[in-house]
This record gives structure tokens, C-alpha cells and sequence, in this order.
């Protein structure tokens, strides 16, 4: 993609400690928080599908549970995007950078 | 969805005066941006030069289509809680974008799905698959919008009969080929952010004039919509339109998960993450379109119960049984004809811009993909050559709309945007998240994956209600219905995945170096940010 590129070995990038680290905060991160909110969506889909009578529940005033269960979707999406903006910030974004520094002057110095 | 019955009124020329006001500022800035419309990087991606916040803006204008807008309104202002389920499937989708799949691609490709795919796999095959299953999806998100043109120049002009139908949507059509010969990718990206300010300024003056009326107290809105409507309280409930038995459930079960899964595989979407030049723009761009996007969803509940409460079910349902007009409706009864005029143009505006980013998604799939890699096997002699294929897709693409576009004209329109969705997430989806996180992962099975999808995924639909053996079906008259449910995706999704693991392992390729070159890349930005600075 770059022209002043030498290939770097990759394999070796792929098996440096910094790489791994790298993929670990990653994955750690994406795996579990993409299925916490799969989980609590489809939760939230079966009740709504299966479980009327549940969410038609009065809390106060004309708002129910399933409103209320709604709008929580929508918190929760705000949250995890934060959440993760804040992870990918201060855990990956600095880890990538040095990678890339480190791989790319590499590439130069040849 | 069905053909309006009848056009709710309001000042013709005014809402003809408005919309050509947005035509002509948009063109202005098409113009503006074709000066520098030269590479193909400016052509596909608008020169990556984005900023995020930007991108997020075009995002949120490309996603929140006439579909999403008028349909999810009329939607909740005729069944209530039940139009609410859709907007949020719309929304958690964007997670998935935003934590597997946004920065990911941004690294690995250059302009299109196939780029990401033919990183680690064998060329040809692989990005014939991608432009294969881009062109359905796209080819069915455009006929869904064309549609919609015909549907809302009955609602909103009074134009009732077919034939000025076809000429509005002829007329949409070719503005659409005009933005994006013109303007390319830089100058479509401007359309999108002109339109989703308007669109999203729009819904938040009634949202807030709707609130004012009942003291910005929701229960109280919520209590005088369902006063208002004819099931009462029922409105606030859900199964109003979906809970009546068995299999009305398992169809909305089935469209929940095509809604959440089929997001991060719209290729018009995933288009969108190369107009930014960096990983971290990519995030910010998804972290920017989720915020306006849940906003707005948010806005439609009150615009939907709004209607309801001050419009009413019966009237809107009069005007359009799918209850499209219920925003319009409503901007009428608020603010009069002037309010209906803006709400009316917008309307349109979202149309021209939706289509307009299908259209060069689907023209740069092919050139880039079919012309450029397959054809020519990567050696484009002439740097311009891509290019001009691809304003020459764009061309053929256009007229192909246009022309099924007046076929579909009275189509059920919200049946074709849950069929892209289901075949983005089936045919799309799997192969992005095996290719970028499964090192087995290869061309046999991408290959089985894409085309098991989406020949699964389309001909479910094909047996489905929503084709045949009722009044409602696109064939009324035949019966051949045995899968009993529209919308595949429970079924089809599954499947594709399943067939791309069976395809992996079936085949013996596995190519250890280039799949370490492509993590490492995915996940560093190595090159992908460098290029920027050449």
C-alpha cells in the first residue's frame, strides 16, 4: 500500500509480545461486550414476542415495562459505544501505534 | 406498504418549490466537489479525506432512509409499541459495526467488501462473490426507495395515476445519476450530510412542538394517543401487529435478528467506512452515526404516537394503509402546509441521497471488483479506465432503477428493505466476521458461505407469503407459500454461517503468512494510515 514499504515479516509482527497484547485487549473486550448485547436484545425481543403481559405491566402513569425495557436498548447502546471508545482509546489505540512505528521505520531504515 | 388511496393535500407547489431549493443547493455542492474528483480514491471513497464526525453524519444520512422515517412513524402511529421493535433493531445493529467490523475494514480494504475478502483469498472467485452479493442488495435497497419515490409523489403531489408516477420516479432517477457522475463519492457524502441535518432537524421541531402540546409529559402524549385510537391501550402494548399467533412471532423473531445482524453488512454502509483515513476516524465516524441515529429513533416515537394522538389512526390509514403519511399527516396538522411543504421535501431529499448511495456502492463493486480484478486481473493499464467503468455502472445501474423502480412501483416497500437486510445478513455478514477473525478461514469457504446465504436467504423468500398464496403477496394470484414465514433470517442466517465453517474445513488451502499479514494490518493501521500522507 505505501511505497517506502520493505515487508516486514509479519508472522514475526503477529508473534511480537506488543501484537499479542494488542489482540488480547481486543478480543477481551469485543467478544464478550458483542455478546452481552445480542443476549440482552434477544431478551428483550423474545419478552416482548412471547411475554405481552409482562411488559404491558403499569409502572407509573401510561409508561410499562416494555417502554421502559425499550428505552433501556437504547441506553445500553450509548453505554457500550462509551465504553468502548473509552477502552479503545487508552488500551489500544497507543499499543497500535507503537506497532505501527516501530514496523513502518523499520521498513524505512532498510 | 400498499398504493396510497388517496393524497393527503397541503400546497403542491410549495412542497415542488422546497424540494427544488434542495436540488439546487445540493447540486451547487456536487459541483463544488467534483473539481477534485480525479482518482479512483476520490471517485469511491471521496480522497479518504472525511473526518469522522463528517462520516458519521453521511452514515446516519445514508442509513435513515424513507423506509425508517416514514415507515417506522406510521408504523408506531397505526400498531402502537409494536412500529417501536423495529427502531430499535435498527439502532443495537450499529454495535456490531461499531466493536467487529468498522476499524477492522477500514484497515484491510480500499473501497469495497471484496477488497477485504481477496486480502487473504483467492482473488477472483472471492470478489466475484462479494460484487454478486453487493448488486442483489443493493440492486433490492434501490427498488425499495424507488418505490417509495412513487408511493410518496401519490401521498404528497396527488399524482395518482401510474403513468406520472413513472415520470417522478424517471425524475428521481436521473438526478440521482447526475449526483453521482458529478460528484462521485465526495459529492454524494455531501448529500447525505445535507440531508440528515435536515432530516434530523425536521423530526426534532415537531418531536418538540408534539411534546410542548402535552406539557413534555410522555405519558401524557401516550394516554391521548391511545385514547384516540380505536384498540385503546392495546397501542402501548406489544403483539399488537405481530403477537396474533405462532407464526406472526416467529416472523418477528426472524426480522429482529436480520435487523442486527444485517446492518454491518449493508455494502452501502460498509462503503462508507473508507471515506475516512484512519481506523480511529472509522470509530469516531460509527460512535457519531450511533448518537444521531438512537436520537432520531427516538424522535419517531414521539412523531408515531403524535400522529396517532393528534391525527388518528383512521385518518392516516385512509390516506395510506402501510401509514406512511402519518409524519406528513402530522407536520400538517402542526404547522400547516408550509411544515408539510418541508417534511414533504425532506422526504424526497432522504430518497435522492439513499439511492444516490446505492448507486455508487453498487458502481464501484463492479468496476473495482469485476472490471479492475477480474477482468483485467489487477492491471488496469489506464489509471482513468476504472474510473469511467464505473461512471458507466453507475449510468446502467441508474436506468435499471429507474426501470424497476416503475415495475415496483406499488410494491409492498417495506418487504423489499427487510429483504436486503436479511440477504446482507446472510450473505454478507458471516464472510466479513470469518474473514477477519477466523485464521482456517478460506476461499471455499467464503465462497459457500456468500452463495449458500444468498441462495438460501432469496429462496426462502421466493416460497414465502410474501411472494404467493394470499391477497396481500406480490403474486396474489399463485400459491406456492410453503415456508411460512417472510422474513428468512432465522433460517437463512444460521445456514450461511454453518455452510462457511463447512466450506472451510472441507478445503485444504490455509495461507498462515498472509492471514499474520492481514491481522496485523487489520489491527495497526500498518500502511492503511501511512498512505494517508502520500
Amino acid at each position: 500500500m505505501t511505497t517506502t514499504e520493505q515487508k516486514p515479516d509479519w508472522e514475526e509482527v503477529q508473534a511480537s509480545p506488543d501484537f499479542v497484547l494488542l489482540r488480547r485487549r481486543l478480543r477481551r473486550f469485543v467478544f464478550p461486550m458483542a455478546g452481552l448485547f445480542l443476549v440482552w436484545y434477544l431478551l428483550y425481543v423474545l419478552l416482548a414476542d412471547y411475554a405481552p403481559g409482562f411488559m404491558s405491566t403499569r409502572l407509573f402513569g401510561n409508561i410499562n415495562i416494555g417502554l421502559v425495557f425499550g428505552l433501556l436498548q437504547f441506553v445500553s447502546t450509548f453505554v457500550i459505544t462509551m465504553l468502548y471508545v473509552r477502552h479503545a482509546n487508552k488500551n489500544l489505540d497507543p499499543v497500535a501505534e507503537k506497532i505501527r512505528n516501530e514496523v513502518e521505520s523499520r521498513g524505512e531504515e532498510k | 406498504m400498499n398504493l396510497a388511496q388517496g393524497s393527503i393535500g397541503g400546497n403542491t407547489g410549495l412542497n415542488i418549490g422546497i424540494f427544488l431549493v434542495f436540488v439546487a443547493i445540493t447540486l451547487v455542492v456536487v459541483f463544488r466537489a467534483s473539481k477534485n474528483t480525479k482518482t479512483a480514491a476520490d471517485y469511491y471513497a471521496g480522497g479518504h479525506a472525511f473526518t469522522g464526525p463528517q462520516n458519521g453524519i453521511a452514515i446516519s444520512g445514508d442509513y435513515l432512509s424513507a423506509a425508517s422515517f416514514l415507515g417506522i412513524a406510521g408504523a408506531i402511529a397505526l400498531y402502537g409499541y409494536d412500529g417501536f421493535l423495529y427502531s430499535i433493531g435498527f439502532l443495537v445493529a450499529w454495535l456490531v459495526a461499531l466493536l467487529l467490523v468498522a476499524e477492522l475494514l477500514r484497515n484491510t480494504g480500499k473501497y469495497t467488501m471484496g477488497d477485504v475478502l481477496a486480502f487473504r483469498m483467492r482473488q477472483r472467485p472471492v470478489r466475484a462473490a462479494a460484487a454478486t452479493s453487493t448488486l442483489v442488495v443493493s440492486f433490492f435497497y434501490l427498488l425499495a426507495q424507488m418505490a417509495a419515490a412513487g408511493l410518496l409523489v401519490a401521498l404528497l403531489l396527488g399524482v395518482t395515476d401510474k403513468g406520472g408516477q413513472a415520470v417522478v420516479i424517471t425524475i428521481v432517477g436521473l438526478l440521482m445519476i447526475t449526483y453521482v457522475l458529478i460528484g462521485g463519492m465526495k459529492g454524494t457524502t455531501w448529500v447525505q450530510i445535507i440531508k440528515a441535518a435536515l432530516l434530523i432537524t425536521g423530526a426534532a421541531v415537531i418531536t418538540v412542538w408534539v411534546l410542548t402540546k402535552y406539557g413534555l409529559n410522555l405519558s401524557g402524549l401516550l394516554g391521548a394517543a391511545a385514547d384516540a385510537h380505536p384498540k385503546g391501550d392495546q397501542i402501548l402494548n406489544p403483539g399488537l401487529q405481530y403477537g396474533t399467533d405462532g407464526t406472526s412471532k416467529l416472523n418477528f423473531l426472524s426480522l429482529g435478528l436480520a435487523l442486527v445482524l444485517g446492518t454491518a453488512g449493508l455494502p452501502h454502509i460498509l462503503m462508507r467506512f473508507y471515506t475516512v483515513p484512519t481506523a480511529k476516524e472509522a470509530r469516531r465516524s460509527v460512535v457519531w452515526a450511533i448518537w444521531l441515529i438512537g436520537i432520531f429513533y427516538l424522535f419517531t416515537l414521539v412523531l408515531g404516537f403524535g400522529a396517532a394522538a393528534i391525527v388518528g389512526r383512521d385518518k392516516i390509514a385512509k390516506a395510506d394503509p402501510g401509514g406512511n403519511a402519518a409524519a406528513p399527516m402530522l407536520a400538517d396538522a402542526l404547522g400547516g402546509s408550509f411544515l408539510l411543504g418541508i417534511i414533504s421535501a425532506i422526504a424526497f431529499a432522504t430518497i435522492l441521497a439513499v439511492v444516490a448511495g446505492l448507486t455508487i456502492t453498487a458502481s464501484a463493486s463492479f468496476a473495482h471488483d469485476i472490471y479492475a480484478n477480474i477482468i483485467k486481473k489487477g492491471e488496469v493499464d489506464d489509471k482513468d479506465a476504472e474510473v469511467r467503468v464505473a461512471r458507466r455502472t453507475a449510468v446502467v445501474i441508474g436506468i435499471l432503477a429507474i426501470g424497476g423502480g416503475i415495475a415496483a412501483n406499488g410494491q409492498n416497500v417495506a418487504f423489499l428493505v427487510a429483504l436486503a437486510f436479511a440477504v446482507a445478513a446472510s450473505a454478507n455478514l458471516p464472510t466479513i466476521l470469518y474473514s477477519l477473525f477466523w485464521k482456517r478461514f478460506n476461499t471455499s469457504g467464503a465462497l459457500w458461505s456468500i452463495y449458500g446465504g444468498l441462495i438460501v436467504c432469496v429462496g426462502l423468500i421466493v416460497f414465502s407469503p410474501a411472494v404467493s398464496g394470499n391477497s396481500k403477496a406480490m403474486f396474489p394470484g399463485a400459491d406456492f407459500d410453503w415456508f411460512p414465514l417472510s422474513n428468512p433470517g432465522i433460517v437463512s442466517i444460521p445456514v450461511s454461517f454453518l455452510l462457511g465453517w463447512i466450506g472451510t474445513v472441507l478445503s485444504k488451502e490455509h495461507d498462515q503468512k498472509k492471514y499474520a499479514e492481514m491481522e496485523v494490518r487489520s489491527l495497526t493501521g500498518i500502511g492503511a494510515e501511512k498512505a494517508v500522507g502520500h
